[in-house]
């Protein structure tokens, strides 16, 4: 009953009275073993959910930074099947904190829906993210993942229109996940006040916690984001710390957990703060 | 994948509604750009149904691109197989240099009638950046071309042009920088600039509608040999030839003959270094079904689903997926789809222009490669229509390199 992993997360956040933090890292990023110690860190070092990438060759929708991520992870021979292992080792030492798959669709249809969400609940993962299956083209996916109980996550931005929002609501279970800019990953900043808006309609149209991604790099801006909306996704900024700990020869581990720990810190101490002000 | 879809009496008759060709082509794209795709497939279809944009695009193609192009009997080609009669359709006197333009003609009057003020493209041998450049430029509309960074470097002279016509080229140095990572960086470009921009993609690839619309804009090739052909011979070809690279071209003159099933329908994919080899860019003869820019198609892919480089002379047909309407075409074997390798189309580059004083470009030289065969499938008293794609000149300098000459 993987589902419940999301849902419980969110009701025990929602007690807490504040938005999730969200962490994006690629899979096998530098590789293998530090993309595994980097998982296992995650939690501890504040995020409520995490995202995993899993690598493609021809990520349409993301800039630079994940581009360049995911290069690196395919380099070292990332696959699939190694991000699946990779997830069951970290259930191994983590049984509630929900992960979602992030990637497109090819990888995904190469191994097939239904063996792949056979997989994926297997390994524990919960939920998934295709940023290249629109909900025009996700009934056979969506079946897939739900004979497993995986939840689909659809994606809604800001060119989804009411009606768009409904129909992608309708196939989408565990959070809503809003894209906070028309544009690639990492580049365009989001804002807190645009946002606002498009995340109570995005909450109205599923009735679901809603999640901010896309274009959130620094504490203060994930900080405004936690006080609009259930949850903050930051990815780019986290992957640009892998890059940068390998550019000046520093610990990667180190270096995106305490990039973590600093967003995390501001996104738990988002809203009491709005509260003192 | 499902098993192929069974054939059907009318193969014209699609895609479906979901711009489906049995299994393949479909919408695959971001949700960002999902209601801009609908927004296009609407333009679109008012568009085609609308007499006076027939008329305005039909007047340009008359009087600006110089159509109809010539049906030509090419008796010394003829003569060197010593079998069917070789026509050649000469898509090369286009203005600009190939049938590009004719898909860029259509796409430019759509996107003024949708209101939009700025044109990116995507391109490979540069002769569909240079088509755009020129549409944009007639129409006084700004345009940036993504071209990889190697095709930069190998197709130049393009480049130029180009400029010259008031284009940004953009050289996309990311992955395999050729045409596949100038196409994700299109797309990238289009999902940022989701209100103003429109996309005018150079092939019959990529989501729905566009293997429809290109495929619907370069039907006039086909639509004029019928005609040329019932003129010269009165009667229907045995054969028609086309290469390979999105498929534009190729389906531009299959799909006005994709109901007479007495014509046979070839066309030929660059098979690089050889299939053996591995560096090729044959993604029917080479690769399997899967999703990359928008459609369900054949693609060259590793076993994990990550997509491959594909490897060949020619800038224009270095991609590794095809257009959904010819893996469908395959699957259903209405089509044929053959090969040719860098050096076979080489040798048939030279052979036209000594026989016939015509520099094809290097992608229509690798349908010319397989002229033998299909000469000889079609027997003593057959007809065989070949799509002469694009002039050679943009590639004078790579079949130099390779002869080992300098110029
Ligand atoms: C002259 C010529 N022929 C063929 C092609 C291949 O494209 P398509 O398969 O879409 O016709 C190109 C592409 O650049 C080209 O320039």
């Amino acid at each position: 009953m993987t589902k419940t992993r999301i849902d419980a997360r969110f009701a025990a956040l929602k007690a807490e009275g504040r938005a999730a933090f969200v962490a994006y890292v690629m899979a096998g990023d530098p590789d293998y073993a530090t993309g595994l110690e980097i998982l296992k860190g995650l939690p501890g070092a504040g995020a409520d959910l995490i995202e995993v990438g899993f690598p493609f060759s021809d990520p349409m929708a993301e800039g630079p930074p994940i581009q360049r991520a995911a290069l690196r992870a395919l380099n070292k021979g990332m696959t699939l099947s190694k991000t699946l292992q990779m997830i069951a080792a970290f259930r191994q030492v983590d049984q509630t904190t929900p992960i979602v798959l992030m990637g497109y669709a090819n990888p995904l249809i190469n191994r097939g829906f239904e063996t792949f969400a056979r997989d994926a609940a297997a390994a524990g993962a919960d939920g998934l993210i295709v940023v290249d299956i629109p909900p025009e083209e996700a009934d056979p996916l969506a079946d897939a993942l739900d004979a497993e109980q995986l939840s689909l996550l659809l994606l809604s931005t800001p060119t989804s229109d009411d009606a768009r929002l409904k129909i992608i609501l309708k196939r989408t279970s565990g959070f809503a996940y809003y894209v906070s800019v028309a544009g690639v990953t990492g580049v365009k900043e989001a804002d807190a006040a645009t946002v606002a808006p498009h995340v109570e309609r995005v909450r109205a149209a599923g009735g679901l916690p809603v999640c901010v991604g896309f274009g959130i790099k620094t504490p203060e801006r994930a900080a405004a984001v936690a006080r609009v909306a259930d949850g903050v996704v930051v990815g780019s900024a986290l992957v640009d710390e892998v890059a940068e700990a390998l550019a000046v020869n520093e610990s990667v581990t180190a270096r995106v957990l305490s990039k973590v720990n600093s967003l995390a810190k501001a996104v738990r101490s988002a809203r009491v703060e709005s509260l003192t002000v | 994948m499902n098993a192929p879809s069974p054939a059907p009496n009318d193969y014209s008759a699609y895609p479906d509604a979901q711009g489906r060709f049995g299994d393949y082509g479909g919408r695959y794209v971001p949700e960002t750009l999902m209601p801009l795709v609908h927004e296009l497939d609407a333009a679109y279809r008012a568009a085609k149904a609308d007499p006076a944009f027939q008329a305005e695009l039909s007047s340009f193609l008359t009087h600006y691109v110089g159509r109809p192009s010539p049906l030509y009997f090419a008796e010394r080609l003829t003569q060197h197989y010593g079998g069917a009669k070789i026509y050649l359709k000469r898509e090369e006197l286009n203005h600009t240099g190939s049938h590009k333009i004719n898909n860029c003609m259509g796409q430019i009057l759509l996107a003024r009638r949708m209101g939009k003020t700025r044109i990116i493209a995507e391109t490979g041998a540069g002769q569909h950046g240079v088509a755009s450049a020129t549409v944009c430029a007639r129409f006084g509309l700004p345009c940036v071309v993504y071209m990889g960074a190697v095709d930069v470097e190998r197709q130049k002279p393009n480049v130029f042009r180009m400029n010259l016509l008031g284009a940004q080229v953009e050289a996309v140095t990311s992955g395999s920088a050729t045409l596949k990572d100038a196409m994700n960086e299109a797309l990238r470009d289009w999902v940022t600039n989701v209100h103003d921009t429109y996309y005018m993609i150079g092939t019959a690839a990529g989501m729905h509608p566009y293997p429809e619309m290109v495929r619907d804009f370069q039907s006039v090739i086909g639509q004029e040999v019928r005609e040329q052909m019932m003129a010269a011979e009165g009667r229907l070809p045995d054969a028609v030839v086309a290469c390979v690279g999105g498929g534009s071209n190729a389906i531009g003159i299959f799909h006005p003959f994709l109901n007479d099933e007495g014509v046979r329908l070839y066309g030929v994919e660059a098979a690089g270094e050889g299939m053996d080899s591995g560096r090729h860019a044959a993604a029917i003869n080479g690769g399997r079904p899967g999703v990359l820019h928008g459609n369900m198609t054949y693609l060259l892919q590793d076993p994990e689903g990550q997509i491959t480089e594909a490897h060949s002379i020619s800038a224009g047909l270095d991609y590794p997926g095809i257009g959904p309407e010819h893996s469908w075409l395959h699957d259903v074997g209405r089509a044929t789809y053959l090969t040719a390798t860098d050096q076979d189309s080489l040798e048939a580059f030279t052979l036209l222009a000594q026989l016939e004083g015509i520099l094809p470009a290097i992608e229509s030289a690798h349908a010319l490669a397989r002229l033998p065969e299909v000469v000889k499938d079609v027997g003593k008293d057959g007809i065989v229509v070949l799509n002469l794609s694009g002039r050679g000149d943009k590639d004078v300098a790579t079949v130099a390199a390779h002869l080992g000459r300098t110029i």
